[in-house]
């Protein structure tokens, strides 16, 4: 005999000023299978909870309906309250007053109607309910970051020493990311690879982090605490274990004219290389797009010369698979190249450079050792131009955002070519300063007072070259927009941030949202910076949006914690509400016939093959198995279902029609 | 096959060269050109700057004359012309209201239907696929294609070649063996309709296309409109006394360069006509 | 119905005018610029404003007619606004309230000489319309020397090439131009 408690609240005014809460209440009492029932200001309150707790106690309840907000809103807190009070959560469920009844109705006898009509419907729903219990998945401690920039370094050592183990994978052959292009950071003038190298080692040399550079990830599977990750060794051609990182192979390539990536195509590479001096791990890759053997079968010059004989030409990709808890994505973005732009020349002139190339130019050990030289001739430019908002901020490009770290890095860099050109003149076009970080603003202003760097307010029309120099016509808009042209002899664009390439097709293997440029998006923009809308899944650094050092070391450390939040529990508690096969009785053991177009349809290969024998161990038929642990409750199976054997947990098909029939029978 | 064609007023008169060597064009690969009945000046840059509906109802008389015609597809030689026409087939397009009160003025029905051609889609539909083997006096000299403002801008309107540095002329340039240099002015405006009412503006721009021109070592400056042509070429005197570099570098229509480059007779093309003198 | 120009034009012309952040790309590009009293950027923050006074420079000044719808500054603003139809609204505008600057004079004579040329043949006349170019501006010296060596060369006209519907065409211009508002 059912022994419902009806709970309706009226939410201060946004129900009851709209439902006659205390009509609701009544009506309801006289319902078949109503114990209980009542009308309460705040039913979310304590003394609303307490309310519920002793009706169930004292009335002996088989079920609860709190008819208030929506589920979403509070179904976790009087699930939690009904379980105190010994009643199974899951024998609780949530009528809709508020956003399917008052907020979208006019006070009228109507709406009340309505509300009665809802709250029959869950009466009825709740005399079908079954008690059901949470299911417990254990955690597996290990977190896997994919991306080894300064975001995934921290976010590896802050994880590896709260005492978890850290799977680190980056694409390229070293970690580093593009904070080891950098020549010097704002705002202290930091030598980059100086703070950032002593990390980079304390990663490799850390007992808790596994770390594979030249590796992908080639596909992930499972849930929170439960993923299985398949990681892509992309082949270095090299045996590690061997390869003592000595560098004669790098002497003895005779194919050295490759454009190199760290340098942005300003400096040349061998074909067996290490990206910078120091990389880590110090040992080199072979390029096979570029080398010799691998494009015409000829050299292996590398083989005869190593000491150790660590080179290996037939060496293939290797797939790992790595069972991990959480995924932490750092992976970092990338800047648009001066081809971007059709009034800057696209890209044709080799003086108009990205400002990450002219970090390269002012790094000690970069190209031309830190001496800030034209590419086109290698004179030093005693006229340089910096033009601010390159691409950003600029709707017809299609990218209407702030890249955010320009105008510092543009102050930077204007300030190191005075340091290292004393007489030369310097000009930034910009549109507007954002320094507002700490110590920001005094930066900017020291490039101004100090270094004399001319700042001029406005953005740059074209550019083109006459005669070696490049032609620039800008506007002072500060001077009733005034034509302003200079005759410059290098020009460095301050090109959009933007999202790394292959950021898509990453985000669709981990079912990670994204926006219409490629970041990946976070829960909610204000309150989950790190967090993403899969759960274990955790976002830091600029794949989120262009960010600064300081911003993106404390994302790490803020992805950190939540990891180590995630790992503190031996076991997570996941929703009953999944679906499940029908079982009965022999000779029919279930109506399932085994054709398993539910399993064709389950996003999340949660359905398993499951093999009824009899006692000789002889196949009686092969049946559907929902896998507790993977099924997310889509109820897609549900719907294939042809004999209606597979059924949800909580939103059963009794359930439903008890819903519908209370609707329709008045 | 038949095309509409609509010369414009320039073409008539102070552009004559370029009609006829338009002309000589079609004739020499069988384009039939139909001009359009009665047409009547698409109303060029004094209309817009004076009048809104004036500057869309004279364009849209043209159109609706042409598809009375019967005409699907109009070569429209002149840039501005071109320009005009293909803006107010994109209103009339884009605003119903707009198509029913200006055919009202025009008294004429008006479907919007027909597809403007300029005369570089006109080389590379009708003259380029026709090209192998006909030309017999290659062209060989450094050209400076220069192609006005109204050709390129705005593309969301004409959709044709891009807006920064196009290479659609240049291509038709290289395939009757010119070389086209890389130069900096090719869509800088040559001073437009100031030519009688301020000619120190068109002294100033047009001398900078020239400078520029000459300095990258071009033999010959190689446009498409007329304005362009006639700012270039009958103003090189003041430009000349402008800029104080007097410069005698020719100015061709790409349909004279064509003609040249098929062995068709100067006088044929109407390159006598022009005021600096052709001498390559 | 509102009275700040601004609003006028976006009614007029759907462009926003607000939209412009004033990055100066327009003044940059323009030919005309270092002719014009008012840059292009200038002229749109003077719009924004609301202020009346500044309404006023707006449409008595010189940049409106100098412009030369070369349309630069469009095809570079991040904003995609559409100056050229700003200005051609301008124009009109300043016409109707007979602002117009004195140094555009002449511009301004040219357009309708031409238009005139138009309305009278249905094709533009060269000489007729320079002849009334001349009377209206008394430049009677103005292309005194090109004038023979273009008839030398066949390229001027002696006579007008009339259309034959000439009385369509003076409907259209009385219901557009000659409008009384």
């Amino acid at each position: 005999m059912a022994r419902i408690g009806v709970f309706i609240c009226h939410c201060g005014e946004n129900i009851g000023g709209t439902v006659d809460c205390e009509k609701v209440a009544r009506t309801v009492a006289g319902y078949d299978g109503v114990a209980y029932s009542i009308d309460y200001k705040y039913m979310c309150s304590d003394p609303g909870q307490s309310l519920i707790k002793q009706a169930i106690k004292e009335k002996e309840l088989t079920g609860v309906v709190v008819a208030a907000c929506s589920p979403r809103m509070h179904e976790p807190t009087f699930r939690r309250a009904c379980s105190e009070a010994g009643l199974n959560p899951y024998l609780c469920e949530m009528a809709n007053l508020r956003e399917h009844c008052s907020w979208v109705h006019e006070k009228s006898d109507a709406t009340t109607e309505k509300a009665i009509d809802l709250v029959r419907m869950l009466v009825e729903k709740v005399k079908k309910n079954h008690a059901l219990q949470t299911i417990k998945v254990p955690v597996t401690k290990t977190a896997l970051v994919i991306g080894g920039g300064i975001a995934g370094i921290q976010a590896s050592l802050d994880i590896a020493n709260a005492g978890h183990q850290v799977v680190l994978i980056d694409r390229e052959p070293s970690i580093g990311g593009h904070m080891s292009q950098l020549s010097e950071t704002f705002p202290t003038l930091d030598c980059s690879q100086c703070i950032l190298t002593p990390r980079m080692v304390e990663v490799a040399q850390h007992p808790n982090i596994t770390l594979y550079t030249y590796a992908e990830l080639e596909s992930i599977e499972g849930f929170i605490g439960n993923f299985k990750a398949r990681i892509r060794k992309k082949a270095k051609s090299i045996d590690e274990k061997l390869c003592t990182g000595c560098g004669m192979c790098i002497t003895k390539c005779p194919n050295k004219k490759i454009p190199g990536e760290f340098n942005e195509g300003l400096g040349t590479r061998t074909a067996i290389y290490v990206p910078f001096p120091q990389a880590v791990p110090n040992k080199p890759v072979i390029d096979r797009l570029n080398c010799t053997y691998y494009t015409k079968g000829k050299c292996r010059v590398c083989e005869k010369f190593c000491p150790t004989q660590a080179i290996r030409f037939d060496q293939e990709d290797e797939i790992i698979e790595i069972p991990v808890g959480a995924v932490v994505l750092a992976t970092g973005f990338t800047v648009k190249d001066t081809g971007f732009f059709p009034e800057y020349g696209y890209g044709k002139y080799r003086d108009v450079i990205t400002g990450l190339q002219f970090e390269r130019l002012a790094s000690a050990s970069g190209p031309t050792f830190g001496e800030i030289r034209r590419p086109s001739d290698g004179k030093i430019p005693q006229k340089i131009v910096f033009v601010a908002c390159a691409g950003s901020r600029d709707p017809a490009k299609g990218i209407p955002y702030c890249s955010k770290i320009c105008c510092m890095y543009t102050a930077k860099h204007a300030m190191l070519y005075q340091h290292k050109v004393h007489d030369g003149e310097s000009y930034v076009f910009y549109m507007d300063i954002r320094a507002a970080g700490k110590m920001y603003e005094e930066f900017v202003r020291r490039a101004i007072e100090e270094d004399g760097v001319n700042y001029i307010r406005g953005r740059v029309s074209r550019i083109y070259e006459k005669n070696g120099k490049l032609i620039v016509k800008g506007a002072d808009t500060l001077l009733n927009a005034m034509p302003v042209e200079i005759e410059a002899d290098m020009v460095v664009l301050a090109t959009a941030g933007v999202a790394n390439e292959g950021s898509e097709e990453l985000a669709q293997k981990l079912h990670v949202s994204y926006d219409e440029y490629g970041f990946f998006s976070e829960a909610h923009p204000k309150l989950k910076p790190v967090e993403t809308n899969t759960a274990g899944i955790f976002l830091t650094g600029a794949c989120q949006a262009p960010k600064d050092i300081p911003e993106t070391v404390s994302q790490a450390s803020a992805a950190a914690a939540k990891v180590a939040g995630l790992f503190s529990k031996d076991e997570l508690s996941r929703e009953p509400l999944i679906a499940v096969v029908n079982r009965s009785a022999p000779p029919l053991y279930s109506t399932c016939v085994g054709c398993f177009m539910c399993a064709t349809a389950c996003p999340y290969q949660a359905i398993e093959h499951e093999e009824i024998r009899d006692r000789k161990g002889q196949l009686i038929k092969t049946v559907a198995r929902v896998n507790p642990g993977l099924c997310q409750g889509c109820g897609t199976c549900v719907a294939f279902c042809r004999s209606k054997s597979i059924d949800m947990e909580g939103y059963s098909h009794e359930q439903m029609y008890a819903e519908v029939m209370a609707l329709l029978n008045d | 096959m038949a095309l509409g064609f609509y010369p414009g007023c320039s073409l008539k008169g102070s552009s004559r060269e370029y009609n006829e060597s338009v002309l000589a064009l079609a004739r020499a690969f069988d384009i039939q050109l139909t001009e359009i009945n009665d047409w009547n000046c698409c109303g060029a840059t004094a209309a817009h700057n004076l009048n809104k509906d004036l500057s869309f109802a004279l364009p849209a008389r043209i159109l609706a004359l042409a598809e009375k015609q019967g005409l699907s597809e109009v070569l429209v030689p002149c840039a501005a012309c071109y320009s005009r026409l293909a803006t107010t087939l994109h209103e009339l397009k884009k605003e119903d209201g707009l198509r029913t009160r200006i055919s009202e003025v025009i008294g004429l029905e008006l479907k919007a239907s027909i597809t403007l051609i300029n005369v570089i889609q006109l080389i590379e539909k009708y003259v380029l696929p026709a090209l192998d083997g006909r030309v017999v006096k290659p062209f060989n000299h450094k050209v400076a294609c220069y192609y006005g403002c109204l050709l390129v801008r705005p593309h969301g309107i004409l959709n044709f070649d891009r807006e920064e540095e196009p290479q659609t002329m240049d291509a038709v340039m290289a395939k009757i063996g010119a070389s086209p240099i890389d130069w900096a002015f090719k869509t800088e405006c040559c001073g437009a309709g100031l030519s009688v009412s301020r000619t120190s503006t068109v002294s100033r721009l047009s001398g900078k296309i020239i400078t520029d021109a000459v300095d990258r070592g071009a033999e010959a400056i190689i446009v498409a409109c007329p304005m362009c042509h006639s700012n270039l070429d009958m103003r090189r005197k003041s430009i000349n006394e402008f800029t104080g570099s007097p410069s005698s570098i020719p100015v061709l229509y790409i349909t004279q360069a064509l003609g040249m480059a098929l062995g068709i007779e100067r006088k044929e093309l109407g390159i006598q006509r022009h005021f600096v003198k052709v001498e390559i | 119905m509102s009275t700040l120009l601004k609003e006028v034009i976006t009614e007029n012309t759907g462009i926003r005018i607000d939209q412009c952040y004033q990055c100066g790309k327009c003044s940059a590009g323009c030919p005309l610029s270092e002719e014009m009293d008012y840059p292009p950027s200038y002229l749109i923050r003077m719009l924004q404003t609301g202020n009346a006074d500044l309404e006023e420079k707006v449409l008595r000044s010189f940049t409106i007619w100098v412009c030369l719808s070369c349309e630069t500054c469009y095809s570079r603003c991040p904003m995609s606004i559409e100056i050229p139809k700003i200005m051609d609204f301008l124009r009109e505008r300043s016409l109707v309230e007979h602002k117009s600057n004195r140094k555009a004079k002449k511009i301004i004579a040219f357009h309708r000489s031409f238009l005139k040329s138009i309305e009278r043949t249905g094709r533009l006349y060269e000489l007729g319309m320079l002849a009334d170019y001349k009377l209206h501006t008394a430049d009677l010296m103005q292309d005194m020397d090109l004038a023979p060596k273009m008839l030398a060369a066949g390229k001027l006209n002696i006579f007008p090439e009339l259309i034959h519907d000439r009385a369509n065409l003076s409907a259209v211009f009385s219901k557009t131009i000659k409008k009384k508002k």
